[in-house]
This record gives C-alpha cells, structure tokens and sequence, in this order.
C-alpha cells in the first residue's frame, strides 16, 4: 500500500470516527425528518399537485420528499451514522477492552501522579502491617484487593463495576442491532390486507402496491363482524370478527373473536382488525297488509327488484339507510299499478311503523327487520425481524441505564517501607461522574486516616 | 371530594409556588424559598389526590381504566411528572432559584387543563383499549418532565454563563442563580433521567403498534417527532464531551429539545394529522 493510499484511509477513518461527526449527524437526522411531518407521506400525485401547485410539485418530487423517509438520501444519512456509530466504538474499544480485562494492578509513581484523587501519609507500621489495614477498607469500599508485591512494594488493586464501561458500547450496538432487525422485516416480510365477507373464506392477500396477491398457504374464514357501542352512545366499544382458520382442510383455529389490540397469529402471520363494511345488499324483512283482505304476509327481498304483489300489483325498494336523520333504518320504496304505472315513491321506518308516508295503494308495508352483511378488513403481517427488533430495544435501555447510572470505579494503593515505618500512596479514579467519585474518595482517605491510627 | 375539587387546588398551589418563586429571585428569602417549596409538595400531593379520584370516578362509572385516556388527563399528569421531577432534583440540589423557572410550567400546564380543556370522562375507544396505554403514557410524560427541568436549568445557564465569563458581580435577578457548573449538571442529570425514559416511551409506544397494528414503526408524525427528540437529546449527550460543542450550544440544545417535545406532545396533535389525534 502507498503512503498516499495509507494516510488517505486513515484520513477516512478520523473523519468517520469523530464525536462532531455523530453530532452534526444526529442534527441532520432530526432536521430532516421534520420534511415527512409537515408534507403527508404517500399520496396520489393529484392530491399533491392540487395541495403544492405544479412547480413545487415537481421539486418535492425530485427531492423525495413523498416519501422521504424511504428515500435514497435519508437512508444513506442513516447508512453513514451507522458507519460512524460503528467506527467511533470500535476506535475507542480496544483501550476500554485492556482496562477492563488487563486491569492495572500494579501501578508506577507516574501513574498516581496523573490522578485527580490521590493522597499520601505515613504510617509508624510496617508495610504487612499497613496492608493488613488497608485491605479491608477496599473490600467494604470497592472489592476484595489484588495484593502484588513487587521491588520490596506492597501493591494493592480493587475495582468495582467494570463492566459498566461497556453500557455505552451496548447502547450503540443495539441501534445496529435495530437496524438489522428493520431490514429483516423488510427483506423477508411483508405488509398486506384482505377484507373477507362474513361466511366466506380466503387464501389471498394483497400487498401495498403488489400486482399479484400473495398465496398464505392456508385459508382464513370470517364467521361473523360486529361493531358494539357504549351504551347510549355511538361512541364505538369494540370491533370484532370471528376468524377460523383451515390449514391442509383441517380446522387449525375454532371460533377466534379478533379485536383491535387483541390480533390472531398463525405460522408467522398475524391478522389484525382494522376496518369494516357493508358487503352487498342488505336483506330487507317486510310485512305486506292488503288494505282490502286485511291479508298479512312476510317477505324478505333485496333492493332494486320488483317482487309480485296480489291482482298484478308488484312494488320495489328502491333505497336503504341504517339511520334516516335520527329516526334509525329506513326504506325508500314504490308501488307499480298492474297497468305499469309507477306511482310516488314513500319511505318506510322501523321504528316508527304509523309514519309510513302517503301510501295510496290498496297495500301497507312495514320494515319489520333487516340484515346487513359485513365484511372485515384485516390488516396482515409477517415480520420475521421483529424480534431481533426487540432484542436491540432491550439492550438499548439496559446499555443507556448501565452507562448513566454505574461507573467503574478503581483504587490503588502502594505501600513502601520508610525508616521505620511505610509510606502509603492511594489513588482513585471513576470513569464517570467525578464529583460523586471525588466524596467517596474523601472519605476513603478519612477511613484510612482512622484505621491507621486505631 | 372529588376529582376536580382537588385539581383546582393543585392550579392555585403551583401559581402560589410560581409567585413566590420569583419573589424569591427578588427579594433573596430563604423563607420565601422555603414557602415555595412547601407549595410545590402541596400541589404536588393535591395533583396525586386528585388523579387517584379521578381514576375511581371513572371505575365507579365503570370505566376500568388508568386516567391517562384523553388531552386533559395526560394535561394534568405531566403536570404532576413535571413536579415530581422538579421535587426529585430539589431533594438533591437544594437550588431554589431553579423553582422560577420549571414550576411555570407545571401552572401553564394546569391551568390550561382547567379552564381550555374537556375534563369529561369518556370511555376507551377501541384503539386505546390496552394496558400498553398505561406504560407508554408513563414513561413518555417522566422523560418529557426530565427534558422540562433540563430545559429550565438551560435557561438558566445561558442567562448567567455571560455574566460569569465577564467575572460580573452578583447584582440583579441572576445573582441568586447556582453557578453554571451547578446548572450544567442538573441539566445533564435531568436529561440522564429523561432520555433513558423517552427511550422506553418511543419502545412501549413500538411494541403496543406491532401488537395492536402490525408495524412498530410507521413514521406517523408522532412517532417521527418523538424519534426528533431522541436525536436532540442524543446530540446533546455526545456534545457533552466533544470540544467546541461544551457549555453554551449543550445548553441551546436541551432548549431546543424541550421546545420540539412540546410540539411532539401538542403541536403534532393539534397541527398536523395521524395516528394519535384522537388525543384531543
């Protein structure tokens, strides 16, 4: 390799492992991604000529500001802190890795000198003697010390918490970790939908943007839809389906009531209640009195076909609503004469069977009763990502909790024999919060000082 | 004794608190600094009462759910994370003066609940039928209270830091202030607490979306705002041991961020549309 070639990487290597580089990365991120908050992602290019005019139109479109957070350049903003995520820990790793596998335990003058917190005393004890005293004050602070004698010293070493320096190593590695998962989920899931009738059943679903529907291996039937209310209200309670699912034509899943919050899942795939709504024609219960007979019958018909009536009458619905105004179901029908004439078209309520509106017919009608087929929307899914999704979520809090609330905490002391008694050096270091430290240390020294002197 | 008796007496605590917080900036009293304190637990204690009797008024109504459920409850209760953060740092801190600028908040808060806000119990709509709601409401409001002390303690500093580098004398309201060394780190502390907890807010908020919807990541405005934050704060902790970047543009910062988690808390709802605008 060239030296050119050498300090070019390099160069490329500082670039990518600098703290101001995740900084100003970090910015960018949260700038960027207000775009997609303010512009509505994924609409019909219609929608967005009539909201932005023609010339705006054309530069958000070029931007990828439709759907940006798909968009080459905010997956490569990610791409690059995701380089530099990477690069930043493992730059500063391999020193971290030394101090918490190869521990100093056997620490030189220049090293207690470089110590915030240090302190030195001499003690009328020989050095076993010193030691025997110390040791204990490091077990009740930190741990049990490491004793090395070396060169006629006595050296001791404890430490607490040293695991605590890989929080923040976690921390990033989960946001890798997360990613990963996220292009699982992409790669080998999809998002799909399907809206079944009730008492049908179906093996399809339909992907967003998919031209082909996509075979699940198994077929979902829907029993049976309902919405409830809170009493009195039409505030909604709960909307239900009854799925079943039949797998080799063997029922696998009996009457499974899904809700919103509460999803089906099977062989990786989840179905989720997420809309509903009429499916075809009602059908419509009336009772037919002949005004002349004083005949009652029954009959059940759908909208928009005649159905005979006696003496070559024949009538027609022509119109149904759930709620007319606020007097609830209602039909709009009419009456043909046996000479074909088409007379004026009145509405019938269910709830208030006396208002049935001119009715100048030798019939009257009432709507006895009605029922609407439904059909349900479910949302599926296949996420094989997910929990490698979640798995970085929790190493992600544990990592963040590790590195806010724990510090490695480390004491040496060196003990050195000193006419006719020893000198003690102590130091201290935390790798975090430093006031906090500097107390312990405080009366770590005020400890020694009593031990001594007992 | 109801529900409402008691978030009355919470608004009336924490503008008492507010007013005698300043007069403290003034007049320099430590009694005055100690009744405001005091002021500050009896909101406190009346804005625990009062959400406890909310949450059995709506049992006895037979709602069985955690008064967490529409705008003016989540009003009320970040209100009470703001106080309890506030609490929390006053127990550890003792700086008073820090009081005038995060009890504010609490009052707008509370007061915009009392009198602009539907206190109305309403039952769950099917969406927000979960026991996902409870975690992911707690933990979003604990963080946004952590960023609200942070964001107070940042105004601070920026206000005192000049002052400091001119070695100007303690005249004036910001006489009374911690030094900016003090400031800094109870904005740092308050964001230690808060990020972690916006954290798991944004991940609770994620695993109830893949459990109730099939997707724990959708870029509704909500959530991107939320992940804006995330990326504000993180910013703001690597900043922290990054040359160039110590001290005042830290502080701009937190600024910054508690100004975005209030549009991420209100604005987004209010402003613009998506899955969580039936909050209001």
């Amino acid at each position: 390799m060239t030296t050119q070639k050498r300090s070019f990487l390099y160069s490329l290597w500082d670039f990518f492992a600098s703290l101001k580089l995740s900084i100003i990365l970090l910015i960018l991120l949260a700038a960027t991604s207000i775009i997609g908050t303010l512009i509505q992602q994924n609409r019909s290019p219609q929608e967005y000529q009539q909201m932005y005019g023609e010339t705006l139109h054309r530069l958000f479109d070029l931007l990828n500001f439709y759907d940006m957070y798909h968009s080459w350049w905010f997956l490569a903003l990610l791409g690059i802190f995701a380089v530099n995520l990477t690069t930043c820990s493992l730059k500063r790793l391999p020193r971290v890795w030394k101090q918490v596998f190869e521990p100093l335990t056997v620490a030189d003058d220049a090293h207690y000198n470089s110590l915030s917190n240090r302190h030195e005393l001499r003690v009328p004890l020989a050095p076993e003697a010193a030691r025997d005293r110390l040791a204990p004050l490091f077990g009740e602070a930190l741990a049990a010390p490491v004793t090395t004698e070396a060169d006629g010293r006595i050296h001791l070493y404890a430490e607490k918490h040293p695991w605590s320096r890989f929080g923040v190593y976690v921390t990033h590695l989960s946001i890798l970790i997360i990613f990963v998962g996220a292009i699982i989920g992409n790669l080998w899931g999809f998002k799909a939908f399907v809206s079944i009738e009730e008492g049908t059943s179906t093996d399809k679903v339909w992907t967003a943007g998919g031209q082909e529907p996509l075979d699940l291996g198994f077929t979902v039937r829907c029993d049976d839809f309902a919405v409830t209310y809170y009493d009195g209200t039409n505030r909604p309670k709960e909307y239900m389906s009854i799925l079943n699912i039949i797998d080799n034509g063997e029922e696998v899943v009996s009457n499974r009531k899904v809700v919103v919050n509460d999803p089906l899942k099977y062989k990786g795939i989840t179905f989720y209640q997420s809309s509903f709504g009429p499916a075809g024609n009602p059908q419509l219960n009336l009772e037919i009195t002949d005004k002349a007979s004083g005949e009652v019958r029954e009959v059940t018909v759908t909208e928009g076909r005649h159905y005979p009536l006696s003496a070559g009458y024949s009538f027609a619905v022509t119109g149904y609503t759930d709620s007319y105004g606020q007097f609830g179901p209602a039909v709009e029908m009419h009456v043909n004469t046996p000479e074909g004439l088409h007379k004026a078209p009145f509405v019938v309520l269910k709830n208030f069977p006396g208002f049935g509106g001119k009715q100048d017919s030798p019939f009257s009608f009432a709507l006895l009763d009605y029922q609407q087929k439904h059909y349900t929307g479910l949302q599926v899914k296949k996420d094989p990502g997910v929990w490698v999704v979640w798995l970085g979520c929790a190493l992600l809090v544990l990592g963040s909790i590790a590195a806010f609330t724990l510090s490695h905490r480390r004491l040496w002391a060196c003990i050195v024999p000193a006419g006719k008694g020893s000198k003690i050096l102590l130091g201290g270091n935390a790798h975090r919060n430093q006031p906090a430290f500097a107390l312990f240390f405080d009366d770590l020294k005020q400890r020694t000082n009593d031990a001594i002197k007992a | 004794m109801t529900s409402s008796l008691f978030f009355n007496i919470t608004t009336i605590a924490y503008f008492a608190a507010m007013v005698l917080f300043i007069i403290y900036l003034v007049s320099r009293s430590r009694a005055v600094a100690l009744a405001a304190t005091g002021a500050v637990w009896a909101g406190f204690a009346a804005n625990t009462l009062a959400i406890g009797l909310r949450w059995r008024e709506a049992y006895a109504l037979g709602f069985e759910q955690a008064p967490l459920s529409n705008l003016y409850e989540s009003v009320v209760f970040f209100a009470w994370s703001i106080a309890l953060c506030y609490l929390l740092m006053d127990f550890k801190y003792k700086q008073r003066a820090v009081g005038a600028f995060v009890i504010p908040f609490a009052f707008i808060f509370m007061i915009w609940a009392q009198l602009g806000l539907n206190a109305q119990i309403q039952p769950l709509v099917p969406a927000l039928q979960s026991n996902w709601l409870t975690y992911h409401v707690i933990t979003c409001f604990l963080g946004y209270a952590g960023f609200a002390v942070a964001c107070g303690a940042s105004i601070m500093y920026l206000l005192v830091i000049g002052r400091e580098e001119r070695k100007g004398d303690k005249q004036g309201l910001t006489g009374i202030f911690p030094s900016a060394k003090v400031l800094d780190d109870i904005n740092y502390k308050a964001i230690m607490f808060g990020f972690p907890m916006l954290s798991l807010g944004i991940i609770t908020g994620a695993a109830w979306a893949n459990y109730a919807w099939g997707t724990y990541w959708s870029w509704d405005p909500k959530e991107t705002w939320s992940l804006i934050i995330w990326f504000i704060y993180a910013a703001f902790l690597h900043a922290r041991f990054t040359r160039g970047w110590v001290g005042r543009k830290a502080a701009w910062l937190s600024v910054i961020g508690f100004v975005a988690t209030i549009f991420c808390y209100l604005g987004v709802n209010l402003l613009l549309a998506g899955l969580h605008s039936y909050g209001s």
